[in-house]
Formats: structure tokens, C-alpha cells, sequence
């Protein structure tokens, strides 16, 4: 789906490739030391949680128990986490991601929708994800409508359509072949688990490894340049809020198997919650760069924090502050670092 | 070229369009056979008051049926008014706007209703249009969340917060002195900490317990919805790796708690439960799991609010009682839902 787009006129791949070496031999090895350095601190944010909740609970913290449920509960957040690290390194937002976390949860739990069976469950999750997504991506590239707006209007129609599905009511799931599996382990860790590494996993690939990820991006930092290189933004953009939605078909997936139910509630304030990973983990608002493994480690970091917050049976109302303070003072390190990376790049547009 | 990105653009179009039929298929929430009871709780009158009497108009306003408590209210409400011939229910659109609510009850005002029902969304806000109505010669029964003042209302009648901590704090000391726990951890699942009724029930709660010598151990706050639910109730066990009893404040959040206590293939401890879901009430029966009880504050009040209006309207008391007015305020009993007696309350447990 790559190199095909070179039918521009008088541009052919060239535009990709000598843009880019040019800046980038200068600022590479910069660029790749202040990540390092910001995923340094983000890890020592992390591990000063873990030892905080270590301390003042010994007995509890470290257990393998402990640390499976800290990772079971970080799968759903994580996975649309993901997705929005896609969409926010493409230059947009998602605000609709908890709203379609909920509608896929209630679409997929419908007694007609269980009464095909887990594969259609799982199948009709991801589906509806992807086409929330499709709407959003249509919107926003074809339409020209502002992000925040687009996926605004998402956010409150995908509930309304999630509760009027489900009438307001919570759907359990009986259909022991969709929960049996996906509540159990494999090899000692559980399936949720296997499933937020491998989409992590196959997230980074996309996002480092290939032409998609570069585009990715090549569409955030300058759309318009992006563009005379030959890429389809708008079909990219589509593309991306595509996989925002998917990612919001698998966390719903996961949120159904961990409560058994579906429910038009599900995924409330998701897209605080991923928003804040993504920005703690390093990635640009603004788009044009950002880190998979800096919004994970961000994921882990919001977790952790509830998880050793109750292990002290302490209120959430301080637990709320204390993530609005790491929110603020990682916010504030990025800042500082952006800065000084820009301005060590002085000259490179 | 353009012809292949035309097919191509043709094929996806007809996959599309060929998923979307399909999904739509599964938005059906139709069982396969329908349970014989809808889950709608109605009384029918007692003595004289069972008699058809005045034609009553009553103008009906609730909060948004987003979730399985008030989607109760509304559906006793109306199955409520069906069960007198001489009642017609003129009920709005739930609405979680204050303003939309306001509105609708300002329109109902306007309509000359014999008598209001409302469940406001907010109490405080719906204050005024409460006073209006009254001004305007229409009683008002205020269900649940009480008006600011009691010149907004005629009669209330809601839950007892209180008296549910009170009730399962009770429950669960009488069952922690049966088993001759000297000293147990007892912990608890609330909901939102910043609500009043949350404060209220957990104060109950502590109250309960410290009278009968025991106390509150480990507690975490969830938000009313399964996955809050299970996402509190997980971290919760980890803290407490042995627990003698836990309360969980709601029904509805109840599915994401006992889904954690699976998850964590707990079964150390008894659960009790709050308000009083057909689900829980079901579990209870079955006597399968760790969940053994459960406090009301059941959504059957707003069958009674309907019944209340009606005896207003028409000018009659209640049937028991010497007054010969409805009394200005009722507040429903928490009773504790055990496997003893759960037969007798199946009928107004609700569908979560």
C-alpha cells in the first residue's frame, strides 16, 4: 500500500528519502538521547511507585497476584492507549474512545450478538469499532470537521447509541466460550496480559518499523509536507482514527471478560485517561512525535499508582491529585525538554 | 486504474454495507423466551382505596434511564399507573439535564396535572419548579432525592441511605459473632465518595459496626459501574489477602465486584450486597458464591409514589393508618435479603 502513490506528478519516492537525512543527521543522535532521557525519567517515575508501594507494603506489593491483577487492569486502558498514541502522533485527538469502548462492550453482549457465539462477539466488537473509527477518520479528512469536534459528537452519540441498544441496562454475559478463555491464563499469565503485549507488540513494529509508521509520523509533524511527498494524508488520517476504533473493539473485548458484562457505562473518562498516558509517555500533542513504549510505561505509572493508593486504603480523592500532579510535572519535563531540543536544532525547519 | 479502484471502492462499499446489516442483527435484545416476570413491581390497592375513584391526572419527570436502578423507577411507574383504571400517566423523557428537566416540568405545570411525581435529577436545582408546581394548587410527590425545601413537596418518599449501612453493618456483625470471628476484616465497595447518599450509607455502615464492637477495614470507592467495580474490588484483595466479610454498596456495580472475586478465585469471606438487583437476588438463591444477602433500596418506591399520588389526588388516606390524609413523609425499610426469605422480595428485585 506504499510506494504506489508515486503517479505524482514529478515527485516520485525521492521526496520521502533526502528530506529527512538532512535533518535527521544532525539532530538523531540528539533527538534519540532526549527520549532516552525523557523514558528514563518516565521509568524512574514508575519505579518510585513500585517502591513506595514495596515499603509500605511488603507483604502485598511484589506478589506475583498483585502484579498480574496491576497488569490485567492496565490491558484495556493500554490497548486505547495505543490507538490514541497512533492518532495523536498523527496530528488528531479521540475524544470518543471510552464512548466506543462502551458501545462496542453493549453491541457485543446483545442477546442476538451472544447468541452466535464468542468468535461473533469478538468479531462484532472489532467491526464496530473499526467503523465508529471509519466515521471519525471520514469526518475529520473528507469532511474537514476539527478533531476535537468530530470525535466530540462521537463521544456523545456513541453512549447514546450504547444506551439505547442496551436500554440502560447491564448485559451479562453467559456465554461461558467467550469468558472461560479470555478469564483465563496461559502459561501462568493471563490471556488479557498476552493480549495487551502482543497489541503493544505489534503497535511498536507498525509504528517503527514500517513505511506506515514513518508516514504516520511525516502526517502529524507537517500535514502539507506530507502531502507534496506523496502521501495520501487523507486516506492516512482515516487510516489512523481506524485503528483508534479497533483498539477500542479489543479494550472492550478485554472489559467485557474481566466483569462478565456489557454495559453503556463502560470506558468512562478512557479518553482522559489515555490522553494523559499519551502526553506523560512523551508524545507531542501537537503530532509529529511520540513513543509507544513512553505511553505504556505511562499506562503502568497511572496503575501502579491506584493499585499501591489502595494497598494503603488511602481515598481516591488523593489519589486524584496525585495523578493530576504527575500528569503536570511530566507535562512540565516535556516542555523543558522540548525546548531545549529546538532550540539545539536551530536552522532545521 | 480507475477502474480497478472503482471495483475495488465497489467491493468494500458492499462489504460494508453487507457488515452493517449484519451488525445491525445484533443489536436485538429480544430473549429467546421471555422471563414471566417483566421485573415491574405494582400494588393494587387495599380496602375502599382499591375502588375506582376521581379520574386522576399525574404528570410523571425522572433522571435519564442510563442505568438498571432507574430504568426501575420509570418502568414501575408506569406499570404502576396501569393497574388503576382510573389513573392516565403523563410521564416526560428522562433527561440528566437539570434545565431540560426543569422544563419538562414546567410543561407538565402548564398541562394542570391533578398531581406530580418527580424524581429529580438534583434535588436542589429542581427546588423552585417544585415550589411552582405547589403554588400552582398541583401536590407534588417528591421521590428519592429530596427537594432543598419541604414547601417544594406535599409528600416524599425515598430510601433510607442510612439505614442501608445500618442493615448490612448489622447483618454482618450478627453472621461475624455466629461463625465467632473474634476480630474480622470486614471491608467495603462504595460508590462515589463525593455523593451525599454514599457518605450516608458508609457513616450507616461504620455506625452499625462500631456498635457492635467491630470496625471498617479495608474500603475503596468505585463509581456506580461494573467496570469501576471490578477495577476497585481487584485492587481491594490484593490489600487484604484474607478477608471475613465485604460490603458493596450497589447491585449494579456488584456484576464487576463478583467478577473480580472470581477473577481472584476468592471465597474466604461473605458479600452483601445493596439496593437489591433481580441478579443478586438470583445469586442469593442459588447460594453459590460468596454474595449471601443483600440491603434494599428498591426502585418498587416509585410504585408506591404513583399510589400516594393517586390517594392525594382523590383526597384519601391510607388504608391502615387512622389519618385521613397520605402522611407528608415515607421512607422505605432496607431490609436485608437473605436466602430465607429472598422468595418473598424476587418479585421486586430489579434488572440491572
Amino acid at each position: 500500500m506504499s510506494a504506489d502513490t508515486s503517479a505524482q506528478p514529478g515527485a516520485p519516492s525521492v521526496s520521502e528519502a533526502p528530506a529527512r537525512p538532512a535533518e535527521t543527521q544532525r539532530d538523531k543522535a540528539l533527538r534519540l538521547f532526549s527520549v532516552d532521557a525523557r523514558m528514563l525519567a518516565l521509568l524512574g517515575v514508575l519505579v518510585a511507585i513500585c517502591v513506595v508501594g514495596y515499603i509500605t507494603r511488603p507483604d502485598a506489593f511484589l506478589t506475583q497476584s498483585n502484579i498480574s491483577t496491576m497488569l490485567r487492569l492496565a490491558a484495556a486502558i493500554g490497548v486505547v492507549s495505543v490507538g490514541m498514541t497512533f492518532v495523536i502522533i498523527g496530528g488528531g485527538i479521540d475524544l470518543s474512545v471510552g464512548s466506543m469502548v462502551a458501545l462496542c462492550s453493549v453491541w457485543m453482549t446483545t442477546l442476538a450478538t451472544q447468541s452466535y457465539g464468542p468468535v461473533v462477539m469478538i468479531v462484532c466488537a472489532v467491526a464496530v469499532g473499526a467503523g465508529c473509527g471509519l466515521v471519525n477518520g471520514v469526518l475529520i479528512a473528507y469532511g474537514r470537521v476539527v478533531p476535537f469536534i468530530a470525535t466530540l459528537a462521537m463521544y456523545v452519540s456513541a453512549r447514546g447509541l450504547a444506551e439505547r441498544i442496551s436500554n440502560g441496562q447491564t448485559q451479562v454475559v453467559r456465554e461461558t466460550g467467550f469468558t472461560s478463555p479470555l478469564r483465563g491464563s496461559l502459561i501462568g499469565v493471563p490471556v488479557l496480559i498476552w493480549i495487551f503485549a502482543a497489541v503493544v507488540l505489534v503497535g511498536w513494529i507498525v509504528l517503527q518499523r514500517t513505511t506506515f509508521g514513518r508516514r504516520t509520523l511525516a502526517v502529524g509533524g507537517n500535514p502539507e509536507a506530507a502531502r507534496l511527498a506523496g502521501i495520501d494524508v487523507r486516506r492516512h488520517t482515516t487510516l489512523l482514527y481506524i485503528i483508534a476504533g479497533v483498539c477500542c473493539g479489543i479494550a472492550a473485548i478485554m472489559v467485557v471478560a474481566r466483569t462478565t458484562s456489557g454495559a453503556s457505562t463502560n470506558g468512562q473518562l478512557y479518553e482522559l485517561d489515555a490522553i494523559a498516558a499519551v502526553v506523560i509517555g512523551g508524545t507531542l500533542l501537537a503530532g509529529g512525535r511520540g513513543s509507544l513504549i513512553g505511553t505504556l510505561i505511562g499506562v503502568l505509572i497511572f496503575t501502579a499508582v491506584g493499585n499501591v493508593f489502595t494497598l494503603n486504603n488511602l481515598e481516591t480523592d488523593i489519589q486524584n491529585i496525585a495523578k493530576g500532579a504527575i500528569i503536570v510535572v511530566a507535562v512540565l519535563f516535556q516542555s523543558l525538554r522540548f525546548r531545549r531540543g529546538r532550540t539545539g536544532a536551530t536552522g532545521s525547519g | 486504474m480507475t477502474v480497478s479502484v472503482g471495483r475495488r471502492g465497489f467491493l468494500l462499499g458492499g462489504a460494508a454495507l453487507g457488515a452493517g446489516a449484519v451488525l445491525t442483527a445484533c443489536t436485538s435484545n429480544t430473549p429467546d423466551d421471555p422471563p414471566a416476570n417483566s421485573g415491574a413491581n405494582v400494588a393494587a390497592g387495599a380496602g375502599d382505596n382499591a375502588q375506582p375513584g376521581k379520574a386522576v391526572t399525574i404528570g410523571f419527570s425522572a433522571p435519564a434511564a442510563d442505568h438498571g436502578w432507574i430504568a426501575a423507577i420509570t418502568r414501575n411507574a408506569q406499570a404502576q399507573a396501569g393497574q388503576f383504571s382510573d389513573v392516565t400517566l403523563k410521564a416526560t423523557e428522562g433527561t440528566n439535564d437539570v434545565n431540560q428537566q426543569i422544563a419538562q416540568v414546567e410543561t407538565l405545570i402548564n398541562d394542570k396535572p391533578d398531581v406530580l411525581v418527580i424524581l429529580p435529577f438534583d434535588g436542589k436545582a429542581l427546588t423552585e419548579v417544585g415550589k411552582q408546581a405547589m403554588a400552582a394548587g398541583i401536590p407534588v410527590v417528591n421521590l428519592d432525592r429530596i427537594f432543598d425545601s419541604p414547601l417544594a413537596y406535599r409528600t416524599w418518599i425515598g430510601g433510607d441511605n442510612y439505614g442501608m449501612g445500618v442493615s448490612a453493618g448489622n447483618y454482618i456483625a450478627a453472621q461475624m459473632k455466629a461463625k465467632g470471628v473474634s476480630s474480622p476484616v470486614i471491608g467495603e465497595v462504595a460508590g462515589i465518595d463525593s455523593l451525599p447518599l454514599t457518605q450516608q450509607r458508609s457513616q450507616g455502615f461504620k455506625d452499625a459496626l462500631a456498635a457492635n464492637g467491630f470496625g471498617v477495614g479495608p474500603r475503596v470507592a468505585a463509581e456506580f459501574t461494573v467496570e469501576s467495580g471490578e477495577r476497585q474490588t481487584s485492587n481491594l484483595l490484593q490489600s487484604a489477602g484474607k478477608l471475613d466479610a465485604l460490603w458493596n454498596h450497589d447491585d449494579d456495580q456488584g456484576i464487576g465486584v463478583l467478577a473480580a472475586i472470581d477473577a481472584a478465585s476468592r471465597s474466604e469471606f461473605l458479600m452483601v450486597g445493596g439496593a437489591g438487583s433481580r441478579n443478586a437476588m438470583d445469586l442469593i438463591k442459588a447460594d453459590s458464591g460468596v454474595l449471601k444477602a443483600t440491603v434494599l433500596y428498591s426502585p418498587s418506591m416509585a410504585s408506591s409514589a404513583i399510589a400516594l399520588g393517586r390517594l392525594i389526588a382523590q383526597a384519601k388516606g391510607m388504608g391502615d393508618l387512622v389519618e385521613n390524609e397520605v402522611p407528608a413523609s415515607i421512607t422505605t425499610y432496607s431490609a436485608v435479603v437473605t436466602k430465607d426469605n429472598v422468595d418473598d422480595y424476587l418479585s421486586i428485585g430489579f434488572q440491572s
